[in-house]
C-alpha cells in the first residue's frame, strides 16, 4: 500500500480525514470540548469535496439531521462528547430501529455532566452499549493512536453502510488532543464499502434474509421508515411471529458478523501468565509496561488491545483465560470492561481492575507494579 | 544510546505555548524524528495554567505524557513553581525573567524573552516563537531549517517577516551568555 509523506496530524483532525476518506460528505452537530476540532475540521473540508455541513441548534437536532441526511443517501457522521452523547440518545435508537447507518463519534472527558471538560475519562463504554433504550446491539470502536484514529474511522463508516446501523467510536481526550507523526494511506487505496442499488425491483428495506442496502429517498423505491417495530417494507405491526422476526435479525445481523467487526491487536508472549486487556489511550500506557515487563525482564506478559469493544470479543478472552494466570484491565473509570472481562474468564482466571479517575492517564508504571505483583 | 527529549512549555494560557509546542512538533516530523504533542489547559481561553509537552525519541513513543523533562521552559512565575519540582538534575530550565523573578537555587538560563520582544519586535505576541528558538537553539532538538518551515506553516500569512525576527532575535538572546 502506498503512503503520504509523514506528518503531523492530531487524533481529532485523523477521524476528519479518515470520515471524508471513507466517503463521508454530511456533517451535523453541535461543538463541545474536546471534539470540537472535528467539527472545525469537516466545516474546513466537507464544503471543498461537494459535501454539506451544518451547525445545529443542540446535539439532538445533530444526531436527527444525520439520520435525515443518511436516508438521502449520504455518508453521515457526527462527533460530540459526553454531556451531547447523553442528549444523542433517544436518536441513535432510532437509527438503530430503523436501521440507518451513521457513525456518532464520542470523545470521552471526565463526566458525568459538565464534569472535568479538559480532562480524559473512558466512562462511556458501557452508554455505548446500553445508552438507548431496547435491546438492540451496537458497534462500537476505540482507537489508541492518532493512525489507529483514522483507521477505525473508516472502519466505522464502513460497518455502519454494510450492517445498516449506528456505529460509535469512542475516543477520548488523550487520543483526541493528542499529536503524533502519521502516515496516511494514499487517497482512495482504502477499502470503502459501496453500496449496489441495482436489485431494486423485489426491494424489501427490512428483507429477513439478507442485508439489503438502504436505498436513498427519491431513487425510485417507495418504503416506510419508523421508530415502531416493523415488517419486511417498514409498516408498523406487533405481530409476534414478525415481532420476534424483527429482533433475531437485528441481533443477528451483528452478531453472525463478529468475527468481521471484531477487532483486537495482540503483543507479546505467546504463552503468557500474565496479559493486559485494555482499549483507548490507556493501551499506550499498557505498551510501556509491556516493554518494561517483556522486552527488558522477559516475563511472560502480553496485551490485548480491545479496537471494537461492542461486540465484546468474547473469544478473545476466553481464549486467554484458558492460558493466563492474570488478566489485568486498566481503565480510565471505576470498573466498566473488567465486569466483561470477568463474565467470559469464568472463573479461569483471576481478573484485576486497574482504575485511575482523577482526571489523568493511567501510568506505565502503576500497570508495571501490578504485574511485578502478579509474579511475586 | 537512548535519544529521548522530553520538553515541557509551561506558562499562562494565552502565551501561545501550546501553538509553539505544535511547531516543535511539526519540525521534528520534517527532521524524521517520531513525536508525540501534548496538551493541558483549564477551560479559560486565556489566562489559567497552560502546560505543553513534546516527546521526541527515534524509538516509537508509547506513554504520551512527559515524565521528566529534558528541558523545561517556564513563562511565569506560577507555572515554574509548579514544574519544577519534576525537573531532574540535568534537565534544562529556561525562564522569562520578565514573569519569573524568583528561582530560588534552580541553576536556570534566564532571558527578559517578553521584555526583549516588546522592545525590539515592538509585538509582545511573537514571545512565544522567541521563546521556542531559545529552546531549540539552546537544546539543540530540531534543524533550523525545520524549525524556520513549522514556524512559516502554523502562523497566519502576513506575519512571516515578524516571526522570522523572532526565530533570529531568540538566537541572538542565547549568545548574551556566550
Amino acid at each position: 500500500m502506498k503512503y503520504r509523506k509523514p506528518q503531523l496530524l492530531q487524533g481529532n483532525e485523523a477521524c476528519v480525514e479518515g470520515a471524508l476518506d471513507a466517503g463521508v460528505r454530511f456533517f451535523a452537530g453541535y461543538p463541545i470540548t474536546p471534539s470540537t476540532e472535528i467539527a472545525e475540521g469537516m466545516a474546513r473540508k466537507l464544503p471543498r469535496v461537494g459535501g454539506v455541513f451544518i451547525q445545529m441548534e443542540d446535539e439532538i437536532a445533530g444526531m436527527a439531521a444525520v439520520i435525515g441526511a443518511a436516508v438521502g443517501g449520504k455518508k453521515s457522521l457526527t462527533a460530540t462528547s459526553g454531556p451531547g452523547f447523553s442528549l444523542k440518545q433517544e436518536n441513535i435508537g432510532y437509527a438503530a430501529i430503523a436501521e440507518i447507518p451513521c457513525v456518532i463519534v464520542n470523545v470521552q472527558r471526565f463526566g458525568p455532566s459538565t464534569g472535568i471538560p479538559t480532562a480524559p475519562a473512558q466512562g462511556e463504554v458501557m452508554q455505548a452499549r446500553w445508552g438507548t433504550h431496547g435491546d438492540r446491539p451496537i458497534i462500537a470502536l476505540s482507537p489508541s493512536s492518532v493512525y489507529e484514529t483514522y483507521y477505525l474511522t473508516t472502519a466505522a463508516v464502513n460497518f455502519s453502510q454494510k450492517f445498516r446501523t449506528p456505529v460509535i467510536l469512542l475516543l477520548d481526550e488523550v487520543v483526541g488532543h493528542m499529536r503524533e507523526k502519521v502516515s496516511l494511506p494514499a487517497s482512495g487505496r482504502l477499502m470503502v464499502e459501496k453500496q449496489n442499488y441495482s436489485d431494486i425491483k423485489e426491494y424489501k428495506p427490512f428483507d429477513e434474509r439478507k442485508l439489503p442496502p438502504l436505498v436513498p429517498f427519491g431513487e425510485g423505491v417507495y418504503y416506510h421508515i419508523t421508530g415502531l417495530v416493523h415488517d419486511e417494507h417498514g409498516f408498523p405491526t406487533r405481530h409476534p411471529e414478525v415481532v420476534v422476526r424483527f429482533m433475531e435479525r437485528l441481533h443477528r445481523k451483528i452478531n453472525h458478523h463478529r468475527k468481521e467487526i471484531i477487532m483486537t491487536d495482540y503483543t507479546g508472549h505467546v504463552e503468557p501468565k500474565v496479559c493486559i486487556i485494555t482499549y483507548g489511550c490507556t493501551v499506550r500506557s499498557a505498551r510501556a509496561a509491556l516493554q518494561k515487563a517483556y522486552l527488558q525482564k522477559r516475563w511472560p506478559v502480553s496485551l490485548l488491545n480491545l479496537q471494537t469493544l461492542w461486540p465484546f470479543p468474547a473469544e478473545e478472552v476466553k481464549r486467554l483465560a484458558d492460558r493466563c494466570d492474570y488478566l489485568l484491565v486498566p481503565e480510565m473509570n471505576m470498573g466498566q470492561i473488567v465486569g466483561e472481562v470477568e463474565k467470559y474468564a469464568h472463573g479461569k482466571a483471576e481478573v484485576l481492575g486497574i482504575n485511575r479517575y482523577d482526571g489523568d492517564m493511567i501510568t506505565p508504571g502503576q500497570i508495571f507494579q501490578h504485574i511485578e505483583g502478579c509474579f511475586s | 544510546m537512548v535519544y529521548r527529549q522530553e520538553i515541557m512549555l509551561t506558562g499562562a494560557g494565552g502565551q501561545g505555548l501550546i501553538l509553539a509546542s505544535i511547531i516543535l512538533a511539526d519540525a521534528a516530523v520534517q527532521d524524521d524524528k517520531n513525536v508525540v504533542q501534548t496538551q493541558s489547559y483549564g477551560p479559560e481561553a486565556r489566562g489559567g495554567e497552560s502546560m505543553a509537552g513534546v516527546i521526541l525519541d527515534i524509538d516509537p513513543i508509547y506513554y504520551p505524557r512527559i515524565t521528566s523533562p529534558t528541558v523545561l521552559l517556564s513563562m511565569n512565575q506560577q507555572s515554574f513553581n509548579k514544574y519544577i519540582k519534576r525537573a531532574g538534575e540535568n534537565c534544562l530550565v529556561i525562564v522569562d525573567s520578565t514573569f519569573v523573578e524568583d528561582v530560588g537555587n534552580q541553576p536556570a538560563y534566564s532571558y527578559p524573552i517578553t521584555a526583549r520582544t516588546r522592545l525590539e519586535l515592538e509585538k509582545e505576541i511573537v514571545a512565544n516563537i522567541v521563546a521556542l528558538s531559545i529552546v531549540n537553539t539552546m537544546a539543540d532538538l530540531v534543524s533550523r531549517q525545520a524549525l524556520q518551515e513549522s514556524v512559516l506553516k502554523y502562523t497566519p500569512e502576513g506575519s512571516s517577516d515578524l516571526n522570522l525576527q523572532a526565530l533570529e532575535l531568540g538566537r541572538q538572546l542565547t549568545h548574551s551568555y556566550d
